[in-house]
């Protein structure tokens, strides 16, 4: 019996290894961390949302009691601006404008939020009551708080030198195929819609420590990061100036991400290059308010769209225009996001033969946008299946009918779109099927006469989607404009007695990875659960990575993992083969066992361990001691999860609340390692989905003020907004890893905000609701039912 | 400046504070308990939440010198000292009802306080309800509802172990 006893391996819905210390309070998040002699950094932000500073007068700030030290944009010449990771190219072929984006405001603040000072002190008392008595000119400038203001003929110039507003103006798919398509096609469906702006709002506000060791002259930065290596590159290399060996960045504990963490920020660069300067550790948490007016926010798209179809319902073309804000500055990978991360989706799930997409970026006078748990797929997939469901009802057609008479088939795979990507797998039938059974979708119109005795309106919607995740091949993102590679890396350190280390370049945030991944090894190698510990976060442990996002840990840290076990297991029959005396060829190893093939003759996991690192009896002049392997693993493709999601909600026509009553989800992610961590990260991306479809929304008013800057202002969602979801996976498997695997972590927040917004669109059929945006408030769709009333009483 | 008295986990401290300095602060700064955790800045979040003479409170709510002579517990003072866990604790691990583990210690300590307070046993909704004051980014609270529902017969002492998650 070479099983692993209980089953710990791939499949197997094994509690996680890093609960304990999280429901102990043992969890060591970035704020937890103190370091002998630290000093606390305050930040001094923008009142306004464009001025010119006319001056900073920092003498009062200084001798306030505690303050070591204050700085401000002057003080830091000689430093570079933070860089973004993606360049775009213009439809004429010209590069992108890329301003400068300063680490302290420099001239101008362009944000409410900008930072402009930073006050370091003894306490964070200290250092909040020193920057308060910073006294700053500001000559207030007109703002551009939206794109069409933005966009407006003589608008203010959010940076000098880009004149419009415009970061580019890019596009994609045969612009001259898609007119001929329209040309000629019997029917066109016009819409138009917004995908509104959101706060990511992980739970753990933003937070950075800067240390600096004199004698060494090494820095260290701790930071709630989702890719501490990224951040190495990224301060080190264009900010700080300092060389990799110089400066170890660690992510500890981090308390959610959800994207927001993957981006450089100024505050890390500040505490580290203030600790170089005060010689001495320099801490800065982020408080709430200060999180909603300076994280990355998400999505933020206004798009209009023309789909071309023939009589019988068949996508002849669509055609795409999208405006997507990119906030003040270009945050990390923010210029990607709208452009490879959303255009490249709009195929979807169909045959549609012509895609053509144009995308124009715009600067605007509010917080820089970037990734958003599903990053551009989510806007890609709301549009579509909005689109197709807008179509159906103009044509008459059945929803679930028009989506069936368009799917990739699956003998189409591998499927190459019009617009880059390249499908490798997918059953869009099964997944749908499945989810119609699952959620009784037959049964329905009973469902909604039930609620219509009790006064309630009741609607279902369904979404059918795809997304491109797994993150991503180099040579590709390079040719598009990445400026870094996106391979991942992964050692495995066997130990003399068997157990398992495994350094790997991903970045647990919540996803489980310390549980997931050990359980890759204890599949493969055999070795119990409670023998692989996971090691991740720190730039001095690791080789190193690109980190996690875009569902990326598995398919492509996982399979860096699985190439190095098989250069261990390589290794490790080599040694089995001269201990059995033996050829290697005929060693056979299954999970933790070596046999001479046909023969009894065995060796265990243990004894090959010991041997490789106390070599007596040894083949040591054709083999190195020791069992430690590290790997580099460079997709070959994206991955492409999919699936279906149903929802079905309840209106309360006195009120307008919409209660989302039940919710299926039915998802393509590939092999399933741990299906209790796939379920709750698809339930938790549901959970997005739905607050972004009926709650969530980031307001800034005309001058640039974030008003909904705190929890009492945004409303996220809370236990009694959501229902209970329902769950389950139809896998086909990823053709070109070796887990066969995915990727779980943003589907549920891709797939359900359509679904959502089409079962509020249904249930509201009778009063002649085309579209509703998100989120669809109470107050939206009590004002849909109370205009429509008069009408409806009178017939 | 001011001195607090007070009992933590079992354990009497008596630390200076300023007059502004929160309950959350005393405990995350002058005790080095970072278990409890600061989530925002006003009371919306519940990811501070720990019990203050056997109710639950939100820390970063009351002021240090507001707890003076008090009883307080927070998550690390909630299993026992062979380690065994409280019910709790257990079926948030069984049930998956973490992920990042940021909300998770204010999550436990606001759902000890809920089912204490309800003998009679909670349904589905009145879980739901009943953390509104906690917020959690991660989960969707559905398997933190199903956590507090099983832990509740534990705690009420209608099941004598923890009833497994379903596969």
């Amino acid at each position: 019996m070479n099983v692993v006893t209980p089953f710990e391996g791939i499949g197997a819905s094994v509690r996680r290894k890093e609960d304990l210390r999280f429901l102990s309070g043992r969890g060591q998040y970035t704020d937890d961390i103190n370091r002998p002699g630290q000093t606390y950094a305050a930040i001094l932000r923008s009142p306004h949302a464009h001025a010119r500073i006319v001056s900073i007068d920092t003498a009062a700030a200084a001798a306030m009691p505690g303050v070591v030290a204050v700085f401000t944009g002057a003080d830091m010449p000689d430093l570079g601006g933070i860089p973004c990771g993606w360049q775009i190219h213009n439809k004429d072929g010209t590069p992108m404008a890329e301003p400068m984006h300063p680490v302290l405001a420099v001239g101008k603040a362009r944000f409410v939020g900008d930072a402009i000072a930073a006050v370091i002190a003894e306490t964070r008392s200290q250092a909040k009551d020193a920057a308060e008595a910073i006294e700053v000119e500001y000559e207030v400038l007109p703002a551009v708080a939206t794109m069409e203001a933005a966009l407006a003929p003589g608008a203010s110039r959010v940076h000098d030198d880009v004149a419009g507003n415009v970061c580019y103006d890019w596009h994609i798919g045969d612009k001259a195929v898609n007119e001929a398509a329209f040309a000629k096609a019997p029917k066109v469906v016009e819409f138009e819609l917004v995908n509104n702006r959101l706060v990511p709002n992980a739970m753990e506000p933003r937070a950075a420590i800067g240390d600096y060791d004199p004698t060494t002259e090494d820095y260290t930065l701790y930071t709630t990061s989702q890719n501490p290596h990224v951040i190495r590159l990224l301060m080190g290399a264009f900010v700080l100036h300092l060389p990799e060996h110089k400066l170890r960045v660690v992510a500890p504990d981090v308390g959610g991400g959800f994207g927001s963490k993957i981006f450089h920020y100024a505050e890390e660069a500040i505490v580290t290059w203030a600790a170089g300067r005060v010689k001495r550790p320099v801490k800065w948490t982020a408080e709430r308010t200060e999180s909603f007016m300076t994280d990355a926010h998400g999505r933020d798209h206004v798009t209009k769209a023309r789909l071309a179809m023939d009589a019988d319902g068949k996508f002849l073309a669509l055609h795409v225009q999208t405006l997507a804000n990119m906030g003040a500055y270009l945050s990390t990978f923010a210029t990607s996001v709208p452009t490879y991360l959303y255009a490249t989706l709009l195929a979807g799930v169909y045959t549609t033969p012509t895609v053509y997409a144009e995308v124009k970026a715009v600067f605007t006078n509010t917080v820089p946008v970037d990734a958003y748990r599903g990053a551009g797929r989510p806007e890609a997939t709301f549009l579509l299946e909005r689109l197709v469901d807008v179509a159906a009802a103009e044509t008459g057609m059945d929803r679930i009918e028009i989506r069936r008479r368009n799917f990739i088939p699956n003998d189409a795979f591998p499927y190459q779109t019009p617009v880059a990507l390249q499908y490798d797998s997918g059953d869009y039938t099964a997944t749908l099927d499945q989810a119609l059974k699952t959620a009784d979708w037959a049964g329905f119109e009973a469902r909604r006469a039930e609620a219509k005795a009790r006064g309630r309106l009741r609607g279902i919607g369904i979404s059918t989607y795809i997304e491109a995740c797994g993150i991503a091949p180099s040579a590709v993102v390079g040719s598009l404009g990445a400026r870094a590679g996106l391979y991942e890396v992964g050692t495995i350190r066997v130990h003399p007695t068997g157990s398992v280390t495994v350094l790997t370049g991903t970045h647990s945030h919540g996803q489980g990875h310390e549980t997931t991944l050990a359980q890759l090894v204890t599949d493969r190698l055999g070795v119990p659960l409670s023998q692989v510990d996971i090691v991740h976060g720190d730039t001095a442990k690791i080789p190193f990575g690109m980190g996690t996002y875009g569902s990326r840990s598995l398919a492509v840290g996982g399979s860096a993992m699985v190439k190095a076990m098989d250069k261990i297991v390589a290794k490790a029959r080599r040694i089995a083969a001269h201990l059995m005396e033996a050829s290697v060829e005929d060693v056979e190893f299954d999970r933790g066992t070596f046999r001479v093939a046909g023969t009894d003759k065995t060796k265990s996991w243990g004894e090959i361990a010991l041997t490789a690192y106390v070599p007596h009896n040894y083949p040591i002049e054709e083999l190195e001691p020791g069992l430690d392997e590290t790997a580099f693993y460079d997709p070959k493709n994206f991955t492409y999860p999919g699936g279906c999601h149903i929802c079905e909600v309840e209106i309360e026509p006195e009120t307008g609340i919409t209660t989302v009553v039940n919710f299926t989800a039915v998802d393509d992610v590939g092999r399933v390692i741990n299906p209790m961590i796939v379920e709750g990260q698809v339930q938790g991306g549901v959970a997005q989905g739905i607050g972004q479809a009926l709650l969530e929304s980031c307001v800034y008013d005309s001058e640039g003020q974030l008003v909904s800057a705190s929890f009492m202002d945004y409303q996220m969602p809370r236990a009694n907004d959501l229902p209970p979801v329902s769950v389950a996976t139809h896998t086909t498997l990823c053709t070109h890893n070796p887990l066969g695997v995915k990727g779980c972590g943003e589907v549920g927040a891709i797939g359900s905000p359509p679904a959502v917004i089409n079962a509020v669109v249904d249930a509201l059929k009778d009063y002649g609701v085309r579209h509703i945006e998100m989120p669809a408030t109470a107050a939206k769709v009590w004002g849909i039912i109370n205009a429509s009333r008069p009408a409806m009483a009178a017939e | 400046m001011p001195q607090v008295t007070l009992t933590v986990n079992g354990k009497t401290n008596t630390v200076e504070v300023e007059g502004r300095t929160l309950l959350v602060e005393l405990l995350r700064e002058k005790l080095r308990l970072t278990g409890t955790h600061v989530g925002c800045d006003t009371s919306q979040c519940g990811a501070c939440v720990v019990h203050v003479d056997g109710e639950s409170v939100k820390a970063c709510t009351i002021l240090a010198l507001q707890a003076n002579g008090s009883q307080v517990t927070t998550i690390e003072g909630l299993a026992k000292p062979d380690g065994t866990l409280h019910p709790m604790q257990e079926a948030f691990r069984e049930y998956h009802a973490l992920q990042c583990g940021f909300c998770t210690p204010g999550m436990v300590m606001s759902a000890i306080d809920l089912v204490q307070k309800h003998p009679d046993g909670l349904s589905e909704k009145e879980i739901r309800e009943g953390l509104e004051g906690n917020l959690c980014r991660c989960t969707g609270y559905h398997n933190i509802v199903k956590a507090i529902a099983a832990a509740q017969d534990v705690m009420h002492g209608r099941a004598q172990t923890l009833a497994p998650a379903a596969e």
